[in-house]
């Protein structure tokens, strides 16, 4: 194995890292802080993927990934976070130890996934695609675990880490107009929610997502 | 000139297309939509028009292959006979409707904004062009689904009325019932085309060629039937028709009514006789019992009816049936391979298809006029409207006319061309037909004296008599365009009353294109002026001369009361003695049906009721007065309509367990979904 290549697993070991992170971490401003270290982890990884592979549009895609994972987006929910007072503790469903023991299950199956496409694949980040698959993972169950809105909206960019992590890894990206798309939709999506929080702040009185429930219809009626 | 009836139709399409993107800026000006608007969609429509009649006339197919829609699979257009003629139909319809709204719509103003009205009525049109220019079932079906979402709209417009929302609900549930079942169809078609692994199967042209095996061919062609049918409202499946029509504005009732159900008469011709082109004996035998059915449970559910336009829509039930009668006697005589008689039989059905487009657009806009008079739909409020109503009130004659095919106008024609249909059976070798087909006839004569007392009914309770209401007192005349929208179509039942032959002559392609013969010629052999569909030996019918005989008769009648001044007079009633009569005690529109409710009421769900009315101890022999409800409902509601809504209403319960309304949950469920679906695929 080259010194690139194992630079490379010692980063995707970072962004697992990341990810048990944010499932553990109960603070909000640490789960941003915890988020734009993901995303640095990306960036670079991305880069010396591009290095290794000659591929040059990858270098766009890691400045991307830089600017928007590790300045931006934090800073959108940084001052979410300040303009709607929620800097209090994390409120997770299931408490915090279960769901990390959940999370090593789902890495498990996730290496025990991706073991054929390890054997079958040539490129140098084959090892790296069962962490992109738990990052999914892991994110999807911050998704479903965490009550306040904020950290789902966490929870789903971490997800989409993931699938940006898994695409490099997989196939060394994906083509340079798609992962442009794919990083707009990602800002403006960012700016939905905020609106959306807003709104939900503003009709419920509360950020719990617990109040849509009210939303449903009910029987009968 | 290759291509350039087509780009007609296009350019029509593409006006009324284009408006839908306009029509939103004007939104504060709702005067100047009605105003510009409307002209602007008949001007559209007469562009299709002139490519329809040209169309038929030529003969000829233009095809054309728009290269949008995915890629792969482009639109394919085509313009032949048969969809020129319904083009003619639903154009020559809209153009008169589309004058008539100008007037009608101006009604709204103040009241609610007209401009979704706007924007719907020419996607409405537009939907209706596309599903007749389609050649491929992909862009049919999207077409098709254009037309029912946007008369879905416009059934919806008024839509702070519970039963509208209610009727539009039904209507949509039908429509996409109908439209899954009709993709089906297309589906088997283009897998017996092209293999079921390739699309290449999908287009009108490739299903020609395809070789069905009887049983397939069969499976295809009953669920095009169903799907078509529930869009053309056939017995069973007509229980949706009498509460939509109603409910949309009049102008649209009479699109609908008049135009939209014939694109699935459209689609029954287009998929049996020329995408399967082969019909089965018992097709046929199953689309004329059909259509008898709903000939006769029409008619009659029509006259029990008190509201005029629900009156209308069952009538439009009834003459779909009568118009496939006609299809399912021409697939029996083409199974039998009679193409001549077949000729006949679908020359009658489609004659009959533009006849009632016209009238019961005329009678639609009729109704139009009197719900904007009076503001009421039930007849027992109106009466005496012919004096408030001087124009409105002989047009509306005419479609009543027209409709009890009476000569000399063009309901007459087209339903004595079907009973020469059917006198043309006893030819036919088979016994047992020779025996059902004479019942058929005899039936359909039941439907047709049924319906001319239907419109007696509806003309005499509405517009004779005395106003029943305060509604009616202050009625008014309806406006110049509305006037002008009415007389158009009054003008075309005439004509088309007058001249079938050289109606007969003009769709002489048409029928050889379906049947591979045509009676155009024998229809026309002693001139224009005798209507001889085989021969003239065997039957003939002079149009004009009838004319000039009833117009004779009345020039001498009026006369003869016009040379003595003093032969008219206006007195008062004779009142038998009493001191004075009052307006209730006219014949009724609940009386008027009273004797075909007893003798039919079987096959209906009824409800009477009489209750007296005894204020403080007044002994029950002497009751102030008695309070009359009686209820009709249509059986295929407890039969057919209730057990399927309710099925789906248990389904739906027990789905609904799925739902909490928690937005972890639906993550959860979506997690799940996703690692299941992974361990699968390992």
């Amino acid at each position: 194995m080259t010194f690139t290549a194992q630079i490379i697993n010692v980063l995707a070991a970072c962004i697992l890292l990341t990810s048990f992170g944010l499932l553990v971490q109960r603070r909000i401003y640490g789960l941003l802080r915890i988020f734009a270290w993901q995303g640095l982890f990306l960036s670079a990884s991305t880069a010396l993927v591009a290095y290794t592979a000659g591929m040059n549009h990858l270098y766009i895609s890691a400045a991307l990934t830089l600017t928007l994972k590790v300045v931006v987006l934090p800073y959108i929910l940084y001052v979410l976070v300040n303009r709607l007072n929620i800097y209090r503790d994390v409120e997770p469903l299931v408490n915090i130890p279960a769901t990390m023991l959940i999370g090593i299950v789902l890495v498990i199956f996730s290496y025990h996934l991706t073991a054929p496409i390890r054997e079958l694949s040539t490129l140098v980040t084959r090892t790296t695609l069962a962490v992109a698959l738990s990052t999914v993972l892991l994110g999807f169950l911050m998704m479903i675990t965490r009550k306040k809105a904020v950290t789902q909206i966490i929870g789903f960019l971490a997800l989409e880490n993931g699938l940006f992590f898994a695409a490099t890894s997989a196939t060394y990206g994906m083509p340079l107009v798609i992962e442009l798309g794919v990083a707009l939709d990602i800002l403006i999506a960012a700016f939905i929610f905020g609106i959306f929080i807003f709104q939900i702040r503003t009709t419920f009185d509360s950020l719990d997502l617990k109040e849509m429930e009210k939303l449903k219809e009910h029987e009968g009626a | 000139m290759e291509g350039s009836l087509s780009s007609l139709v296009l350019t029509a399409i593409f006006i009324l297309i284009a408006s839908v993107a306009i029509v939103p800026l004007f939104h504060r000006r709702q005067h100047l939509i009605v105003s510009i608007i409307f002209p602007v969609f008949s001007a559209a429509s007469l562009f299709s028009l002139f490519a329809g009649i040209l169309a038929v006339a030529g003969g000829e197919a233009e095809t054309l292959i728009l290269p949008v829609g995915l890629p792969d699979l482009p639109f394919h257009l085509r313009l032949d006979p048969l969809s020129g003629f319904f083009i003619t139909v639903v154009s020559l319809l809209a153009f008169c409707v589309s004058i008539y709204s100008r007037g009608y719509i101006a009604g709204f103003i103040g009241k609610r904004s007209v401009t979704h009205l706007a924007i719907f009525y020419p996607l409405f049109l537009a939907g209706m062009l596309l599903v007749l220019v389609s050649d491929d079932a992909y862009f049919f079906l999207i077409s098709w689904e254009l037309m029912a979402a946007a008369s879905y709209f416009l059934v919806l417009y008024e839509d702070g009325v519970v039963e509208n929302r209610r009727a539009a609900y039904i209507y949509l549930v039908v429509a996409h019932i109908g439209a899954v079942a009709i993709l089906l169809a297309f589906g088997v078609m283009a897998g017996f085309a092209a293999g079921f692994d390739t699309f290449h199967g999908y287009t009108f042209d490739a299903m020609r060629g395809a070789s069905l095996p009887p049983a397939w061919a069969s499976t295809a062609f009953v669920l095009a039937f169903l799907g078509f049918g529930a869009k053309a409202g056939i017995v069973p499946l007509h229980v949706w028709l009498p509460e939509a029509h109603p409910a949309a504005p009049s102008n649209v009732s009479a699109l609908m009514s008049g135009a939209m159900l014939k694109t699935a008469i459209y689609g029954i011709v287009r998929f049996t006789f020329d995408i399967l082109h082969t019909p089965q004996l018992w097709w046929g035998e199953l689309v004329l019992a059909v259509g008898l059915a709903s000939a006769i449970l029409g008619v009659l559910a029509a006259l029990l009816e008190n509201d005029l336009k629900r009156l209308l829509a069952y009538s439009s039930v009834e003459n779909i049936g009568i118009i496939l009668v006609g299809l399912g006697l021409g697939m029996i005589f083409l199974s039998f391979h009679q193409p001549l008689m077949a000729a006949l039989a679908i020359t009658a059905a489609l004659y009959h298809t533009l006849n009632h487009a016209m009238f019961k657009g005329l009678l639609f806009m009729g109704a139009g006029a009197v719900l904007h008079a009076t503001g009421v739909r039930n007849m027992e409020k109106m009466g005496g409207l012919i004096h408030k109503m001087k124009w409105t009130a002989p047009l509306f004659l005419v479609g009543c006319l027209s409709i009890s095919a009476l000569p000399p106008f063009n309901g007459f024609v087209s339903e004595w061309l079907t009973f020469q249909a059917f006198l043309m059976s006893p030819s036919l070798p088979s016994q047992h037909l020779n025996l059902v087909i004479p019942l058929g006839a005899a039936l359909l004569a039941l439907v047709a004296a049924l319906s001319a007392s239907c419109f007696v009914k509806a003309f005499g309770v509405t517009f004779l008599g005395h106003c029943r209401s305060e509604a009616c007192a202050t009625a008014h005349d309806a406006t110049p365009s509305m006037r002008a929208g009415m007389m158009i179509a009054a003008t075309a039942c005439l004509l088309l009353g007058v001249f079938p032959t050289v109606v007969i002559a003009w769709m002489g392609n048409l029928s050889s294109q379906l049947a591979g013969e045509t009676i155009a010629r024998s229809a026309g052999e002693v001139g224009w002026l005798w209507l001889t569909p085989v021969s003239a030996q065997r039957a003939s019918y002079a149009a004009p001369m009838v004319l000039l005989g009833i117009a004779s008769v009345l020039l001498v009648v009026f006369l003869t009361l016009r040379s003595k001044k003093s032969a008219i007079h206006r007195v008062p009633l004779w009142d038998c003695g009493f001191e004075k009569i009052t307006s209730t005690m006219q014949y009724t529109s609940t009386a008027f049906s009273m004797p075909p409710r007893l003798i039919f009421g079987y096959l209906f769900h009824i409800k009477e009721r009489v209750r007296p009315g005894l204020p403080d101890g007044r002994p029950a022999e002497f009751p102030a007065k008695v309070n009359y409800s009686v209820r009709v409902r249509d059986r295929a509601w407890g039969w057919f309509y209730r057990p399927v809504a309710d099925l789906a209403f248990r389904l739906a319960k027990h789905t609904a367990r799925l739902q909490h309304g928690r937005i972890h949950i639906y993550l959860a469920y979506s997690f799940f979904t996703i690692l299941f679906l992974l361990l699968v695929a390992l």
